[in-house]
């Protein structure tokens, strides 16, 4: 049979890079358990913002690449030795995407707002001190600031503006990360969502969640801006 | 980097008015084969800005593409095969992306764009 995920000796690594951990494998066990609707949506354009190793994107483009078309898959990293451990993952499995050095989405949100079919993320969700997020280095892979929120709250705005209409996000979510406060806020964006996986380790407990974007929520938002604009009127 | 990656890219640095296209200093372009795709074509036709990607593609040595094109040149088979080549096959392997106002530099190497900015920029 052949293999639906990266294969994990085929990884590259280095040693500012974060390897395949705990939450990468569910993030790509997540993908794996949708994969029958990611072949069924016919993607143009997938997308990993923090792409570290490449083992998700791969990944991706393993499990979704040897039928249909081929999607144009981008990621970005802004830990530069990310990117060409990433450029190395992929060559060794014979897939290809294309990879911009930069802060999560900065400098392709202009043209590439409304065009992304499936986005992937598996941000800096630890909690740390405020000054470790966004260090140089491996630490950019982990450090989420306070509740580890602070790069997550930068990426939802990004992924919102992303995302096609027809447009799927995956992310991955600590417990302290408030995942429930997430799925709100991205509601009043218009979006739906569901666990698609929860796991529980040793040391932390995961939950991969899908989001996308939903009439009835739009409808909901729609009535209560209107609603909102009522009263105040 | 392919073109159509060159096509979805703007300078990012704070209080830039125009950031699109941004220009292409070309070191080195490797051409990579890859399978033809009419339905990805047709699809990204539609996102991609034309006059950018004709230039674009001039810039790195491929003259075929059109001045101008529209919705109906997508029935050509000459076209799209044109289109292909320049949106999916250039690659931008050695060289930068020139902010079109303030002439900064993104450089490109191994293929990568590194779109990371000082701090004075953000």
């Amino acid at each position: 049979m052949l293999s639906r995920t990266a294969k994990i000796p085929l990884v590259s690594s280095h040693p500012e890079v974060y390897e395949p951990c705990d939450d990468s494998f569910a993030l790509v066990d997540a993908l794996l358990a949708d994969r029958t609707n990611l072949l069924q949506h016919h993607p143009s354009i997938c997308m990993e913002i923090g792409c570290g190793s490449g083992y998700v994107i791969t990944s991706l483009a393993v499990m979704l690449g040897h039928e249909g078309s081929i999607p144009y898959y981008i990621a970005t990293d802004i830990n530069p030795h990310a990117i060409r451990v990433t450029r190395e993952t992929m060559d060794a499995h014979g897939v290809y995407a294309e990879l911009v050095n930069t802060d999560i989405t900065s400098g392709l949100e202009k043209r590439l707002a409304g065009s992304v079919d499936v986005l992937v993320v598996n941000p800096p969700y630890v909690p740390t001190p405020e000054e470790e997020v966004g260090c140089e280095g491996i630490v950019s892979a982990w450090a989420g600031g306070e509740n580890g929120r602070s790069v997550i709250d930068r990426i939802l705005p990004a992924a919102d503006n992303l995302l096609s209409d027809r447009g799927w996000l995956y992310m991955v979510t600590l417990t302290a990360n408030n995942p429930s406060e997430i799925c709100l806020e991205m509601r009043n964006k218009g979006y739906a969502s569901r666990i698609v996986l929860q796991r529980s380790t040793e040391e932390e407990s995961l939950h991969i969640i899908k989001f996308w974007r939903d009439s009835d929520c739009q409808l909901e938002l729609k009535n209560l801006n209107y609603w909102t604009k009522l009263v105040r009127s | 980097m392919r073109l159509l990656t060159h096509n979805m890219l703007s300078s990012n640095i704070k209080g830039v008015a125009n950031r699109f296209p941004l220009k292409i200093e070309v070191v080195k372009v490797v051409e990579k084969e890859v399978d033809f795709n009419i339905d990805f074509l047709k699809n990204m036709f539609h996102k991609v800005e034309w006059k950018a990607l004709a230039e674009a593609s001039r810039t790195m040595g491929y003259t075929e593409l059109p001045e101008t094109a529209d919705a109906t040149m997508l029935d050509s088979d000459d076209f799209l095969h044109k289109f292909h080549h320049a949106l999916l096959e250039l690659h931008l392997e050695e060289g930068a992306l020139v902010c079109p106002e303030t002439g900064r530099k993104f450089p490109v190497n191994k293929g990568i764009p590194n779109m990371l900015l000082h701090e004075d920029e953000v």
